[in-house]
This record gives structure tokens, C-alpha cells and sequence, in this order.
């Protein structure tokens, strides 16, 4: 027979509500009868929708977490952020060049950096956010790629920074320029590409798509995973 | 090699990068390695003077825990902090002035940045002029190998590498210390009235009329006196000064006069001319230094 779980108090936007420990955020809040149709995605930890911020009882630090990945703690208060309104720019990456005055132009609100880092303390991915924004202010393509790559734009930072800088677009920026202009093209890819157009593969995905659902399941259950 | 730390800025990592490299390779002829910050982050450029707004004084004090924290790593051999550009070395000079004096001041400050270990106090911001100045002019003109003989050198400082007095690398009414480090490298100074006066710092970006009059004026009357070629630390002056486009314009008599980094001159007369970065001034001083035969092109004599 099962023992009891030990329950814990949380706060979820102000209402107290008893869980039992060892839940995540998120399945406490399903738990307590929260149903999600935005601000869930992966439960993975990879997506970036469940952003929550919460404050522990008699603690000043507002601190952050991904809702599918934190645990809950007895004394947590707090809230999902499952979107944050960012000024987001387009452009055609074609067009554009991994110069040192590309982010400025997109986002010249990152002169506005005071670097309070108030950015790196509201990330759930422990990343360096205001080292890569400073970097992006002098134009160091590679840095920003580099210290941002974990970045999964759950938008926490864009929310708390003062100067109004969303750090997560212009790490994409800088991702999708490194990528683009700055890394070696891979070799295989090439190759790769190279066999699809000249059909190599038709033939297997001609077989899938003759497949019934069944089968399908079938098969895609019996998959080998290479490590 | 005495190992030194080192705040490059954000300007000498885009647009200065000849200052960075003519600095680095001429303190490396002086047995100076200048080892680069780790996890630097903008000065803050202006130094805030707002007293209220502590917020806008977490940059520059920042960068001074990293250099405390560098220099408790063993990365350098002095608390000392070096700079060359002119602006961070004003608001870092000025920031760790003004939570030295101000107990209160950095206890708030520190406290803001829980984060980070407490700012002690402890280190010293120094421009590049001031370890040269201390290491003494017989030791630069020991490494010189081309002389800058018959080049006319009018050196700048503009505002920020000089005041507030007390703050500044100099006498702010009557500086010498790029004086000295230029006539140790052989060339013959030209001390202009205007050296301490200012460019028109950032009404570049709206009120190009009132740079290109002050920069008329300063660069009008190096040439006057004679001057071949001007030498500052600034790359906001260095932008200003070297837009002579705009200011022949509207003065049309004017002819122009180039404008380089004094570290640059220094590279030249040390032979380092691979680390010159000539090519990347807004005035090409490579016709008058070839004239001089101070200077061929790809190096060499």
C-alpha cells in the first residue's frame, strides 16, 4: 500500500492551494485543476513556454524557472509568464552581413544597457545574458552566438530588463548570422542534400506513406535511437 | 614581463581597432602585458552625474569588480587598471573616485549587485600616458629605431584625459605628459593653445555645424603653427577631428591635416609598422610619414 505523500503549500497568483511533493510546477498546477491549452509545450525543458517567476516565503529575490522542469517548494509563490510582448524585427538574413554595427541596427536599445544585470538573474538557462548583450554593443558576432546558444526565448529576461532590451532576439540574430557567414559549411550536409534531390530516399518514403496508421505506429515504436 | 590589466572598451574593439593594436604591440616592445579583462562590459560611457540615479553607475563599477577579481586570480602583478581611450578612462577613473569618497555610495551599490563579490576600493585606473609617464622617457626612447626626426607633432588631449583637475592624467591648464612621450620618440612637439579644448564630443550625431566649427578651430590652428600631423587618445576626438569632409565643406581654405593615435606613432618609431594600422585613419597620414621617409609602404625602411 502506498503511504501518503507529503504535501506542501503553494501559491499559485495568490490563492493557497496544498500539493503533494516532489511535483513539478506545471503538474502541481494541473494537480490543483489548471488545465493547459497555452504554456505548455515541450515538458521537456526546451520549448521556452512555461517561463514562471516566484518569490519564496520571506525571501526578497524574485526568482525564475521553467514550470516542467522546477519542483515545488513549501512556501513558493508564484506565476506563469507564458508570453512576453517583444519588439521582434525582420529581415533578410540573405542581405545582411556579421558586422559590428548589425545589432544596432535591428535593436539600438541595447545602448541603453546599463549593465545592471538584472537580465542574467531572470534567466532560467543560467546564461550570461548581459555579457552577451555588452558583446553584441561592440559587435562581437561569435561572442553573443556562443554565450546565448542555450537560449530557449522563454522571454524572462526581455521582461525584467529596464532599458526595455530583449536580449533574446538579438542573440538570435547573432546565432542565425554565426551560423549563416561565420561557421564552416558542413560537408556531409552538402552530400546529404545532394542524395535527396537525386531521389536516394524516395523510395523508403514512398513506402511510409503507403503505410496504414497502425503500421506506422508499429514501426515508429520499434525505432532504433542512435546515441 | 610585467603583466598589467587591461579595459579595451567597446570603440577599440569596432572602430579604433589600430589603437588597440598599436598600444598593445608598443607596450609589449616595453616589456608591459597588457592582459585583457575577463567578462568586460561597456564603462558606461558617460559618467553619470545625476546624484540620485545610482543605477546608472553599476557598469563602470562592475568592471572594476572584474579587475579586482582578476587581479585576487593572479592575472596581473598591480591592482592597476589600464585604459586607453579617453572616455573610459574618465568614467572609470571618476567611478571608483566617487565610491572611494562615498562609503554609502558603494555600500548601496554593492548591495544592488549581490551577485557580484563587494568593490573594495582597491583599484587603481590608470591611462596608458601615466605608465609610460612612470616608467620614464628614457625607457620609450630606448626602443626607438626610426626617430621621427622633422615630423611636427601637435598632440590633443580634449577634455576627458584631463578633467576633472585632480581626476585627469595631467595639469588640465598645462599637460606634457604626451609631450614627453612623443619628443622621447624623436619627433618635435607643437604645442597648440587649443590642445585642451573640445571636439564637440557627440553633437556629432545632431549638430555636425557645431563640431565642424570647433574642430575647424583646433585643427586650423595646428596647422598654423606648423604642425604636419595631430596625435590624441580619444577615438571620440578621432572621429570628430577626422571628419575633415564635413569641415572643408564650410571652411573652404581648409586643407586638412591628419589625426592618428599617439600609440600608433609610438609603433612607427619602435619598427613595429605591421601594427601601425595607418590604413584605418579617416585622414591617411601615409602620404606626409612617406614623405618624411618615416614610412614606406608594407614596412620596412
Amino acid at each position: 500500500m502506498a503511504s501518503k505523500p507529503r504535501m506542501v503549500r503553494i501559491y499559485v497568483m495568490g490563492k493557497k492551494y496544498e500539493v503533494p511533493e516532489g511535483l513539478t510546477i506545471m503538474k502541481a498546477m494541473e494537480y490543483i485543476g489548471y488545465q493547459f491549452i497555452r504554456g505548455a509545450g515541450c515538458r521537456g525543458g526546451f520549448c521556452g513556454a512555461c517561463a514562471t517567476i516566484y518569490r519564496m516565503e520571506g525571501d526578497y529575490r524574485l526568482q525564475v524557472a521553467l514550470a516542467c522542469q522546477e519542483l515545488v517548494r513549501d512556501g513558493m509563490y508564484l506565476t506563469m509568464i507564458p508570453f512576453a510582448p517583444a519588439k521582434k524585427k525582420t529581415y533578410d538574413i540573405r542581405k545582411l552581413r556579421p558586422t559590428p554595427n548589425v545589432f544596432l541596427q535591428f535593436y539600438p536599445e541595447i545602448a541603453r544597457c546599463l549593465s545592471c544585470n538584472t537580465c542574467t538573474r531572470a534567466c532560467p538557462q543560467d546564461i550570461p545574458v548581459m555579457d552577451y548583450v555588452q558583446a553584441a554593443l561592440r559587435g562581437d558576432v561569435e561572442e553573443v552566438a556562443e554565450l546565448s546558444f542555450d537560449c530557449i526565448a522563454c522571454g524572462l529576461c526581455a521582461v525584467r530588463c529596464p532599458a526595455g532590451i530583449v536580449p533574446y532576439y538579438v542573440g538570435l540574430l547573432a546565432r542565425r548570422l554565426y551560423g549563416k557567414y561565420m561557421l564552416p559549411k558542413p560537408k556531409e550536409l552538402k552530400r546529404r542534400i545532394e542524395e535527396i534531390k537525386n531521389g536516394v530516399f524516395n523510395a523508403e518514403l514512398d513506402k511510409l506513406v503507403r503505410m496504414s496508421v497502425d503500421e506506422l505506429k508499429r514501426l515508429y515504436e520499434m525505432r532504433v535511437v542512435k546515441r | 614581463m610585467r603583466r598589467l590589466l587591461y579595459y579595451p572598451g567597446c570603440t577599440l574593439k569596432t572602430s579604433a581597432t589600430n589603437f588597440e593594436e598599436s598600444a598593445l604591440a608598443s607596450a609589449k616592445a616595453l616589456g608591459l602585458e597588457l592582459v585583457e579583462l575577463p567578462r568586460w562590459n561597456c564603462c558606461g560611457v558617460v559618467y553619470s552625474l545625476a546624484a540620485d540615479d545610482l543605477m546608472r553607475h553599476t557598469a563602470p563599477l562592475r568592471v572594476l569588480v572584474r579587475a579586482q577579481e582578476a587581479y585576487r586570480e593572479g592575472l596581473a602583478d598591480e591592482p592597476k587598471l589600464v585604459t586607453l581611450c579617453a572616455m573610459c578612462y574618465n568614467t572609470l577613473k571618476r567611478e571608483n573616485a566617487s565610491v572611494r569618497e562615498d562609503a554609502e555610495r558603494l555600500r548601496k551599490l554593492n548591495e544592488f549587485m549581490d551577485r557580484e563579490e563587494d568593490y573594495e576600493g582597491g583599484v587603481e585606473v590608470v591611462h596608458l600616458l601615466e605608465v609610460l609617464r612612470e616608467l620614464g622617457v628614457e625607457k620609450v626612447s630606448g626602443l626607438v629605431v626610426r626617430p621621427l626626426e622633422g615630423l611636427r607633432v601637435a598632440p590633443y588631449y580634449g577634455c576627458l584625459l584631463l578633467r576633472p583637475r585632480g581626476l585627469g592624467v595631467d595639469d588640465p591648464d598645462r599637460p606634457t605628459v604626451m609631450e614627453g612621450v612623443l619628443e622621447a620618440l624623436g619627433a618635435e612637439v607643437v604645442d597648440i593653445p587649443y590642445k585642451g579644448r573640445c571636439c564637440g564630443a557627440y553633437h556629432s550625431f545632431l549638430r555636425e555645424d557645431i563640431v565642424a566649427e570647433l574642430c575647424h578651430r583646433i585643427l586650423r590652428q595646428a596647422s598654423d603653427m606648423g604642425a604636419d600631423i595631430v596625435a590624441l587618445s580619444c577615438p571620440l576626438c578621432e572621429y570628430n577631428l577626422g571628419r575633415q569632409e564635413l569641415i572643408k565643406r564650410r571652411y573652404r581654405d581648409f586643407r586638412g591635416i591628419p589625426v592618428v593615435y599617439f600609440t600608433q606613432l609610438m609603433a612607427l618609431a619602435f619598427g613595429l609598422d605591421e601594427h601601425c594600422g595607418f590604413e584605418e585613419n579617416r585622414v591617411d597620414p601615409r602620404p606626409l610619414l612617406s614623405e618624411k621617409k618615416l614610412y614606406r609602404r608594407g614596412g620596412g625602411e
